[in-house]
């Protein structure tokens, strides 16, 4: 590309790099901070003195947190979550998304079951409607909520952006595969599944970062503490309040009472999972953002 | 070719996705008729009695759901704005860049927060917010008294707003960098042989040339005008803030959850499904007629 590398186009590039660098700083200091509070004393965390390093780095919040057995008991109930509801999504968005790649032509029900499935996207009954079916299902206090009901709030997207992948196949594989007489269930395993392995990374690490970071069903359908999972178990300790009115100094009290550096040490603890599948994440997102869209 | 047989198959193949979705997001859409109801929890759905159009004459006397109506859309609309003119600002900015490592690596960090839950971000900014955090330290240099930020109503939208746009511009560059990608490398050669200098292709290669993304985001984002963020605002909300921060999905999640007063919050709840499903709908078909996109 022709750029003329004039003084002031040089100047330009300076602001520019100046202001992107700055920015992309604001978007990690606060995690860094994060991480210097727990590594701090509580007095000095109490009393303000903590900017960008540790003051009196010490690991007692960390020694503190192994004490802690319900936050392993919940992170540990996040794992079980992430893999059967990662699990489940891989298995289940290949084999809705084939037929459903199909032309009318080829699968005449086609038509009408992508419309219910959009439809279930689109709309829902509500918070209230959802809490009183699990009720009747029996399935409160159970991880099968969690796995079942945020994986078919998400899992729609996730089947909408492997029938694209599957379209923009060529043709030319399944009729070859075909006029050698193979059938549906052969060539979905054996050609389409080993083809859309970039697809179907990328749906699975969707699938990962949704289990892991979801709350609110963790808050609404586990009556107890012990069931709670890891992000449900954070929120209840770090951030939760009062629902009745309260004042300013009521407000201000609350946050000096609470242990900064110990909520601070769970909150960097809770961060270390997606900070490790970040750089799949990285890899497949936005190859996974492009590959869905349709080509016309 | 032989595909005839194959629909049972293809049936066979969706059988389990199906009944996931029918039990976990059809069944459950039919508890909105509790909002036509006199529900009681002991009798069921199915035993309750229905009262037709009550609920909803008595939500329109309340002042608390036109408060929160008001409140949802306020701050959704903030946010579609910020969401929509912050990423295009970034992402021409970091086009201007030829340094690829620099690049990638402002890209690296900018993409993080997305990833990250609202339960985690939400204790994080509690944190640097808080009465003896950072952002008061530094304040303090120039003589400010210490602020309790999200105690303040006053300033509550306009922190929800600028959290969520840090939190998702990073993300919502990536749209915007493939469309820039797209533009053909001679338009700006022969720009630059014409003489244009740098802000001239801007002007009239670079912005022409991701129109179309452009205008197709802001028409899709018309689907979220009442999506203000449950999970974000019920992280960093509290009851000092209530009067300009309370949003619907709040709103329900108290009224119903807590107060216990499901009839109501399945109603107000149902009147945001029902606004909501139109407006995703109308955005789909204006994308599709005015950008020609289609979802699947």
């Amino acid at each position: 590309m022709l750029r003329s590398k004039s003084l002031s186009s040089k100047m330009t590039d300076a602001i520019l790099i100046a202001i992107l660098v700055i920015v992309a700083i604001t978007c990690i200091l606060p995690l860094w901070y994060t991480l210097s509070l727990s590594l701090s004393s509580k007095t000095a965390a109490a009393a303000g003195a903590v900017a960008l390093w540790p003051v009196d780095f010490n690991f007692d919040s960390y020694k503190q947190l192994l004490q802690d057995s319900q936050f392993f008991k919940s992170f540990w109930i996040s794992v079980q979550r992430v893999v059967l509801g990662a699990g489940l999504n891989f298995i289940i968005v290949p084999l809705m998304a084939y037929p459903l790649s199909k032309t009318v032509k080829d699968f005449r029900g086609r038509n009408v079951l992508m419309w219910t499935v959009i439809f279930t996207m689109l709309f829902n009954g509500g918070l209230i409607p959802l809490y009183i079916t699990i009720q009747e299902y029996n399935l409160m206090n159970s991880i099968w909520a969690l796995v079942l009901v945020g994986g078919a709030q998400t899992i729609v997207f996730n089947i909408i952006l492997t029938i694209n992948f599957f379209r923009n196949l060529p043709k030319s594989l399944e009729e070859a595969a075909l006029v050698d007489g193979a059938g549906p269930w052969y060539i979905l395993f054996k050609l389409f599944i080993p083809l859309s392995i970039p697809v179907l990374a990328t749906v699975s690490l969707f699938s990962i970062v949704y289990h892991w970071n979801e709350f609110l069903y963790g808050l609404i359908f586990m009556t107890r503490e012990e069931f709670y999972p890891l992000q449900t178990y954070i929120q209840q300790l770090v951030v939760s309040v009062d629902p009745s009115t309260m004042t300013e100094d009521q407000y201000k009290r609350m946050s000096e009472l609470s242990n900064r550096t110990l909520d601070a040490a769970k909150i960097f603890i809770a961060m270390i999972p997606v900070l490790v599948v970040y750089p799949f994440l990285q890899r497949y997102f936005i190859h996974g953002i492009t590959l869905g869209s349709v080509k016309e | 070719m032989k595909t005839k047989g194959f629909a049972k198959h293809y049936y066979m193949m969706m059988a389990p996705g199906l009944l996931w979705l029918v039990l976990f997001s059809i069944v459950p859409m039919f508890g909105i008729v509790i909002a036509f109801q006199d529900f009681n929890p002991g009798k069921g759905i199915l035993g309750s009695e229905f009262i037709g159009l009550e609920t909803f004459k008595y939500m329109f006397t309340l002042s608390d759901t036109l408060n929160v109506f008001y409140n949802t859309i306020i701050i959704a609309i903030m946010k579609i704005i910020g969401n929509l003119i912050v990423p295009l600002v970034f992402a021409l900015m970091l086009n201007e860049i030829r340094y690829i490592g620099l690049k990638r690596s402002i890209q690296t960090i900018v993409y993080l927060p997305h990833f990250l839950s609202w339960v985690i971000l939400g204790g994080v900014l509690l944190d640097i917010f808080a009465y003896q955090g950072p952002i008061n330290q530094l304040l303090g240099i120039f003589g400010v008294e210490p602020i309790l930020f999200f105690a303040q109503a006053d300033l509550f939208p306009f922190l929800v707003v600028g959290s969520d746009v840090w939190k998702e511009f990073g993300f919502n560059t990536i749209i915007y960098l493939a469309a820039l990608t797209g533009i053909n490398p001679a338009l700006y050669e022969a720009a630059g042989i014409d003489g244009a200098s740098r802000f001239r292709m801007l002007w009239h290669v670079t912005l022409p040339g991701i129109r179309t993304t452009a205008v197709l985001l802001a028409v899709l984002s018309l689907g979220n005008v009442l999506n203000a963020g449950f999970d974000q605002i019920f992280n960093l909300y509290n009851p000092l803030v209530y009067s300009t921060g309370d949003i619907i999905d709040t709103w329900v999640y108290r009224a119903g959850l807590l107060n216990l007063q499901y009839e109501l919050a399945t109603a107000v709840g149902l009147l945001k499904s029902v606004a909501g499903f139109i407006l995703i709908s109308l955005s789909y078909f204006l994308a599709y007629k005015f950008t020609n996109y289609r979802i699947f």
